[in-house]
């Protein structure tokens, strides 16, 4: 036995043990493993969407159904298309920024109102009344050939209202 | 050791088929009840022998025994109810109107399962304060607290991820409400509450993501912990033995034999909490609203009364500090809590001394003064963010208060330190007890006291949401 050390010990830098390295090797490859395992189960959760249902494209009308000044509400894509006195589109999502009630528009007040928690929203979402803490969420918005698309998959959080969001034919 | 008679060769094939299905006669001696626990699939669960003392009705009240119940006549209830139903949304609705209008007993059962499931998380609560307060979380048994603070989180998961299968305009708003708390967690919130919901919204693929966790995933993840949990509790020694407040030393235990002592006990107990059950399931129907409709809010819309304590703290703070910091706190508190909250003298013993008991009381006394006095103070006096424009809402709104609140429970340590001379685990049970009764009375001003755009208001003013 002690001739077969002699030679390891010629060495000055403690060689890595065949079953140490094996060890590592497993654990490595086991995590990598599990990650992958993990993403691809995460993958397969992630929500299925379709064209023309809400969390895809949805065809609201043409840019001529929209009077300017108007707030009309499309049911299929969950908001309201407002149209500013300038011609420009909003397309403000419909649920409350607080808790995520449905926010229905006041014609006569001009406003939108949430009946859960009182707050409440002007003409292009902008929050007027707590508890809510931000402006409604927009969506982008597509004008392809004289038709007004709203893309409902990526609704856009805003702290604060802008121009640049708003939409023009 | 007696002979059992049916012990004999049998002479005849029926002979034979009773012997096999087990003894003919009860044992009559100890060893013989003994040998019977052991020997049996369901009461192997149990030592043949327990502490006498355990027995005692007035120290655990059943709940843990209740808990397991209820579980069993939910998964019971469950099963049945899944032939009746579908989770679409052309058809929950309309499955449940069946089951309750023409299914024999469809309401019965539906009504069972909605009662045992409300029960269970009030029992199940119930239980972990029995267990803190008798010092059953500390060691040896600190693995076995955190695997019961899961099934409890699993527990209020079941119940949510149920609450929305009828698909009215109650589970539809709950549910909404309750998720949309859940986004508030900072950047893992959003992915969550999409994975969890399917999509932008409550829709189609929620009914079905909920209905696959509440049928599969959370049943039997709850019947592994539940496993676990009974093992651990003979592996840790059993029931935590109750002592009296002069006891010093370890009491001398009696054994008594677990067949017909325990048996006797809980066979009655469970028979009875079925008939509380089964008779209010038969006066009490389970609500039920109009179909869900997404275009249209309640006012107001409530998140199930089990989150309305959330809600109602949502009402005081940002979301950030009320709905993720605060209760991220408090969970963290509770699962490390065998790891600071130790000693071993005062286990067994009720709000572990003469003093624990007086600093409990005094706890209750100063949250039920305080809690109500703050929350009126924040309706109509505390204006946060009108005092501190130039700050953003998290810190006006959250930060500050909450530091306030910091403040407060520390002078109120400092009042139970050194005006009491109380020790490091009754300033843990003061707190604790102090925030059980503030949280309790958070939830009952969110379920009764807030009506029409969560206005508070007197309770009969509280009209039925529209």
């Amino acid at each position: 036995m002690a001739s077969k050390k002699d030679l390891s010990t010629t060495t000055s830098v403690e060689p890595v043990k065949r079953r140490d390295l094996l060890k590592t090797a497993w654990a490595v490859l086991g995590g990598l493993a599990a990650i992958e395992l993990g993403g691809i189960s995460l993958a397969y959760m992630q929500p299925r969407l379709a064209e023309g249902e809400f969390g895809g494209l949805i065809s609201a009308g043409n840019v001529d159904d929209f009077p300017p000044g108007s707030v009309t509400h499309i049911p299929s894509a969950r908001c309201y298309l407002s149209r500013l006195p300038d011609g420009g589109f909003l397309a403000i999502y419909q649920r409350c920024t607080h808790l995520g009630c449905s926010v229905p528009w006041d014609q006569t007040a001009q406003q939108f109102v949430c009946p859960c928690h009182s707050s409440s929203f002007d003409t292009q979402g902008d929050v007027q009344n707590p508890p809510a803490a931000r402006p409604l969420d927009i969506f982008p918005i597509v004008i392809e050939e004289g038709v007004v698309k709203i893309d409902t998959g990526s609704p856009v959080a805003r702290q604060a209202i802008d121009p640049g969001q708003v939409v023009y034919a | 050791m007696q002979e059992n008679q049916s012990d004999d060769q049998q002479e005849s094939m029926w002979g034979r088929m009773r012997q096999a299905l087990g003894p003919t006669e009860m044992p009559t001696d100890d060893r013989g009840r003994m040998r019977m626990v052991v020997d049996n699939l369901v009461l192997h669960l149990h030592p043949a022998k327990v502490p006498e003392r355990t027995l005692s009705w007035t120290y655990t009240w059943g709940l843990g025994g209740l808990s397991a119940m209820l579980l069993m006549l939910l998964v019971s209830t469950g099963v049945f109810l899944q032939m009746n139903y579908t989770p679409s949304l052309a058809q929950a609705y309309q499955d449940i109107l069946n089951l309750r209008m023409d299914t024999w007993f469809g309401d019965l059962l539906r009504n069972v399962h909605h009662w045992s499931a409300n029960l269970l998380v009030l029992v199940a609560v119930l239980h972990l304060l029995r267990v803190f307060y008798t010092g059953g979380h500390r060691d040896p048994r600190a693995v076995n607290w955190i695997v019961g603070i899961v099934m409890l989180l699993l527990v209020l998961g079941s119940n949510f991820t149920g609450y929305l299968l009828p698909w009215d305009q109650l589970a539809y708003w709950a549910v909404t409400v309750g998720t949309s708390i859940l986004s508030y967690i900072p950047w893992l919130g959003e992915p969550l509450s999409r994975l969890l919901l399917g999509g932008p919204e409550v829709g189609a693929a929620t009914l079905l993501n909920f209905y696959a966790l509440h049928i599969s995933f959370i049943p039997i993840s709850v019947v592994m912990l539940m496993s676990l949990h009974f093992w651990k509790v003979r592996k840790d020694g059993g029931l935590t033995i109750p002592k009296r407040l002069k006891e010093t030393a370890e009491p001398k235990m009696e054994r008594v034999t677990t067949i017909p002592h325990l048996v006797r006990k809980e066979l009655v107990f469970a028979v009875a909490w079925l008939a509380i059950i089964l008779i209010w399931s038969m006066l009490v129907p389970a609500p039920l609203e109009g179909i869900a409709n997404p275009e249209v809010s309640p006012n107001p819309a409530k998140a199930p009364w089990y989150f309305m304590g959330l809600q109602e703290m949502l009402l005081h703070f940002h979301p950030l500090v009320g709905a993720v910091l605060i209760p991220g706190i408090v969970l963290a508190g509770l699962f490390a809590m065998p790891f600071y909250d130790v000693g071993g003298a005062s286990v067994g013993v009720y709000f572990r001394s003469q003093r624990g008991r007086a600093m409990a009381a005094l706890a209750v006394s100063a949250a039920v003064l305080i809690t109500p006095a703050w929350i009126l103070l924040d309706e109509f006096a505390l204006n946060w963010s009108a005092w501190l424009p130039d700050w953003p809402a998290l810190i006006s709104n959250g930060l500050v208060p909450l530091a306030f609140l910091m403040l407060g429970f520390f002078m109120l340590d400092e009042v139970v330190l050194r005006r009491f001379k109380a020790s490091f685990e009754e300033r843990v049970l003061f707190l604790f007890t102090f925030l059980l009764v503030a949280f309790v009375i958070l939830t009952l001003t969110g379920i009764f006291f807030r009506g029409e755009g969560m206005q508070l208001m007197w309770p009969w003013m509280v009209g039925a949401a529209h």
